[in-house]
């Protein structure tokens, strides 16, 4: 069989970093391959390079046996490769129809055919099974429903590649299971796949082939059949990772943080927390499982005082907390490692070592009355840099020119190193690779056995799982059961999540 | 069929019966009013066209003063220099356009502040036309009115629409075929695409810079139509400071009509029935108004409009922001 797509001696340098370092790699009709690698290790640079979007600086890259041209992104859609993006390349004012059609409008005469074009979308829809609203706004869709409109958008041009990017970071695991059918049914109709993920299980699930990238090199091909989910890491890390967490029992103290009766709006002034109560005891980890958009994002703001309490109450220690003022919650006792760390966890032009100190600035040893104490203020980053192996030349560095796992890192670091009484941890390791992962997630436990009350919110089920000492499942703005870790049934769990039954 | 009862039916009709209780009061003053009101909104509804077409590709443009002041100037120079006024008008669109292609090399290809992108057009018009400006020279005569046969005898609309010299018949067919062309061709599709979300529409294969520079550029002749406009046909002359900060207030009346042409449109047009409803209360003395008022009427309602949409309205996601790609 040819080869469908053809990477020979790939390379390409950014100011600093080799992203790419003499990268092969061949796919074929009907095969799916498995791109893994941690962030950083070059994955989305040697895509970015096959959809003609960066130029690379040595190498070749060849579909159906012709050489690709940069810039040529229209040529190279045209050649039958198609594209699901991790950040979703969807116009979010525009219609799914208007979203697909982009870039190749059925016309009549100089305007568009905007019947043909809705008729084109939903033939579309119904051919691959995948059921979207053509006249839907993109923005009032579920993260779920907006992947399916990307997957139709590469799939509308006769793909024979498509490249998905990461598509299962966001799905639920019922999503996520449609998803892989999905791409069963197009590889065995001939289409070859391009799978980049970080998630080890679903690589074990569907790849044909995995191809393992570490630091811009090819580091190993294997099959599924010939390795198991601890040998892909470990190649990916290029060290042995411990997938499952150490957790011993809890030894659970007095009930630190007490959520009573809390309602909260969300942005578009829909009540999306609908009456919550919880108490997080010392020494426990109370993990929040369910799919996304259900009021997690709310409850947490809500919590840590970024978001107006319509009512109820959030008590630390048996005193209330004030709403709406997040550094005197903060002072109250409560840490918060936010869901989106770029906009509520780090001031991107900021220092690293500024990072650190973010929300203790003001105090000692910090600062003395109005005076900044910078040397104490760099100390403080060479340290934690250190004890948090944040990958990074100097504290000194700009936050922003850390990789995602890094800048969590950074995040972590901070609110763990305080004395901390309650953690809000929210998606601590979206988009962090497996290294980071297991460090982040042991730095979790050795919290709360140092006696810290822990809840933590995630959206992956199997975190949940792996850390929680009770779990607390939320659906529709409401807790509709909180069970007991040991012994969780995943699949009950996840129907609850799903909210079908009790 | 889409219900014919909606909000924007209910401002026309609204809008109609004002307009006809006047009419039935004073058929003549009302009239000219309106006419008077067209003469005043064409530029500044053209401006905001300019405005449109940058920033629903996502470039920001500040620079619409100096395009309408230096295309104004050069369309009243040549024309006096040439002695025909056509080819004046032609020399102030092409000047429009080099402008638009000045932007765009600084905030496409340089990826610079698009703001200060701005400023240094307003100030690069202001010092040229300073510097070149000659007093005392004459054009051989304004475009003249053309009045459309049959049409222009309709009562009321045949002086308010069909009596109007050449550029402001050409200006309305522009924002017309803007309004069609940005939702309805793939060129619209493709240029708000651009202006939302650019690495969505670099990955559909829509080269990004290439729609900015040809937006831009279009937008600037745009300015250009607008600036000649006003020396060529509204004032037969030029004058320093010439624009009076029309091109700023097109960004308001932009602002105003969501980034849709005939939004803006009619913002202008309520601007300019605003400015002539003033103009005839002065000159018909009916009531003692200062005319420092009536001058400072644009500003007064630049402001009030701003604050009425501001925060209500969402402009394109990506407007002032310089595309690179592979990058998010």
């Amino acid at each position: 069989m040819s080869a469908l797509l053809e990477v020979t001696g790939l390379t390409k340098t950014f100011p600093g970093v080799i992203a790419c370092d003499d990268i092969s790699m061949k796919v074929a009709a009907g095969e799916i391959v498995a791109l893994l690698g941690e962030n950083g290790a070059g994955k989305s640079t040697l895509l970015k390079a096959v959809f003609g979007l960066i130029k690379p600086d040595k190498g070749e890259i060849k579909i159906n046996g012709i050489p690709i041209t940069f810039g040529d992104t229209a040529g190279i859609i045209a050649q039958g490769v198609g594209m699901v993006h991790q950040h979703f390349q969807l116009v979010e004012v525009m219609s799914v129809t208007e979203n697909i059609i982009l870039g190749d409008e059925p016309k009549r005469g100089v305007f568009i055919n905007k019947k043909r074009a809705r008729d084109e979308v939903l033939a579309l829809s119904q051919r691959y099974g995948l059921a979207v609203d053509p006249d839907a706004i993109v923005e009032d869709l579920s993260i779920g429903v907006q992947q399916r409109v990307e997957i139709l958008k590469a799939l509308r041009k006769e793909v024979k590649l498509l490249i998905l990017d990461e598509p299962t970071a966001v799905l639920t695991p019922m999503e996520i299971d449609e998803l892989l059918e999905v791409i069963r049914a197009l590889a065995k109709s001939g289409v070859g796949v391009v799978l980049i993920t970080h998630k080890l299980r679903e690589v074990m699930a569907i790849a044909d082939r995995v191809v393992v990238l570490r630091a811009g090199k090819v580091v190993g091909t294997t099959s599924p059949k010939e390795t198991d989910e601890g040998q892909l890491a470990q190649m990916m890390v290029g060290r042995e990772v411990v997938l499952r967490v150490n957790r011993t029992e809890a030894s659970k103290g007095a009930a630190v943080l007490t959520v009573k009766g809390l309602q909260v709006r969300d942005d578009r002034k829909t009540l999306t927390v609908k009456g919550i109560d919880f108490e997080v005891h010392a020494g426990e980890i109370l993990g929040i499982a369910g799919v996304e958009g259900n009021g997690q994002r709310e409850l947490v703001e809500a919590i840590c005082g970024m978001r107006h309490r319509e009512s109820g109450e959030v008590i630390v220690n048996g005193v209330p907390t004030p709403d709406l003022r997040p550094y005197a919650v903060h002072m109250a006792g409560i840490s918060h490692i936010p869901e989106d760390r770029e906009k509520h966890g780090l001031i991107g032009s900021y220092s690293i070592a500024d990072n650190l100190i973010l929300n203790q600035f003001d105090q000692s040893p910090f600062a003395k009355g109005w005076i900044r104490n910078l040397s104490q203020v760099l100390k403080n980053g060479v340290n934690l840099v250190e004890k948090f192996d944040i990958r990074t030349p100097s504290p000194s560095n700009l936050a922003n020119s850390l990789s995602g796992g890094n800048k969590q890192k950074v995040v972590v670091a901070r609110e763990l190193s305080q004395s901390l009484e309650v953690l809000i941890a929210a998606q601590p390791t979206r988009g962090v690779d497996v290294g980071s992962i297991e460090f982040i997630h042991n730095q979790l436990i050795a919290a709360r056995d140092r006696g810290s009350a822990i809840l933590l919110v995630s959206a992956e089920l199997d975190e949940i799982l792996s850390l929680s000492d009770r779990i607390a499942v939320m659906s529709n703005g409401k807790i509709v059961a909180i069970v007991d870790s040991n012994g969780a049934d995943r699949e009950y769990i996840g129907r609850l999540m799903a909210g079908l039954d009790k | 069929m889409k219900s014919l009862i909606n909000r924007r039916n209910m401002y026309l009709l609204f809008g109609a019966a004002v307009v006809a209780f006047f009419y039935s009061r004073d058929g003549l003053v009302t009239t000219s009013i309106f006419s008077t009101a067209t003469s005043f909104a064409l530029p500044l509804a053209l401006a905001a066209m300019v405005g449109i077409m940058c920033e629903r590709t996502g470039i920001v443009n500040i620079g619409i003063e100096g395009t309408m002041l230096l295309s104004a100037f050069v369309a009243f120079f040549v024309s006096s220099l040439t002695n025909n006024i056509l080819f004046g008008f032609a020399c102030a669109i092409l000047t429009g356009a080099w402008i638009g292609l000045l932007l765009a090399v600084m905030s496409v290809s340089w990826s610079m502040d698009q703001i200060i992108a701005g400023i240094i057009i307003n100030i690069l018009a202001t010092g040229l036309t300073s510097f070149f400006y000659v007093q005392g020279r004459t054009i051989p005569g304004a475009f003249p009115e053309i009045a459309i046969p049959l049409l222009s005898r309709l009562p009321f609309f045949g002086q308010f629409l069909f009596t109007h010299g050449a550029i402001t018949y050409f200006g309305i067919l522009i924002i017309i075929t803007l309004y069609f062309a940005l939702y309805h061709t793939p060129w619209g599709l493709r240029s708000r695409a651009v202006g939302e979300h650019p690495s969505a529409a670099d990955t559909a294969g829509v080269s990004v810079k290439r729609l900015r520079y040809l937006n831009v550029a279009i937008a600037g002749a745009i300015g250009g139509v607008a600036g000649s406009f006003l020396s060529l046909e509204l004032v037969g002359s030029f004058e320093r400071g010439f624009i009076a900060g029309k091109g700023f207030t097109a960004l308001a009346l932009m602002i105003f009509g969501r980034w849709n042409p005939l939004g803006a449109m009619a913002a202008a047009m309520f601007f300019g029935l605003a400015q002539a409803g003033a103009n005839q209360l002065m000159i018909a003395q009916t009531m003692d108004i200062p005319s420092q008022f009536v001058g400072i009427l644009p500003y007064v309602m630049t402001i009030v409009i701003l604050t009425i949409s501001a925060g209500k309205v969402r402009p394109p996601a990506a407007s002032g922001q310089p595309y690179e790609k592979g990058k998010e």
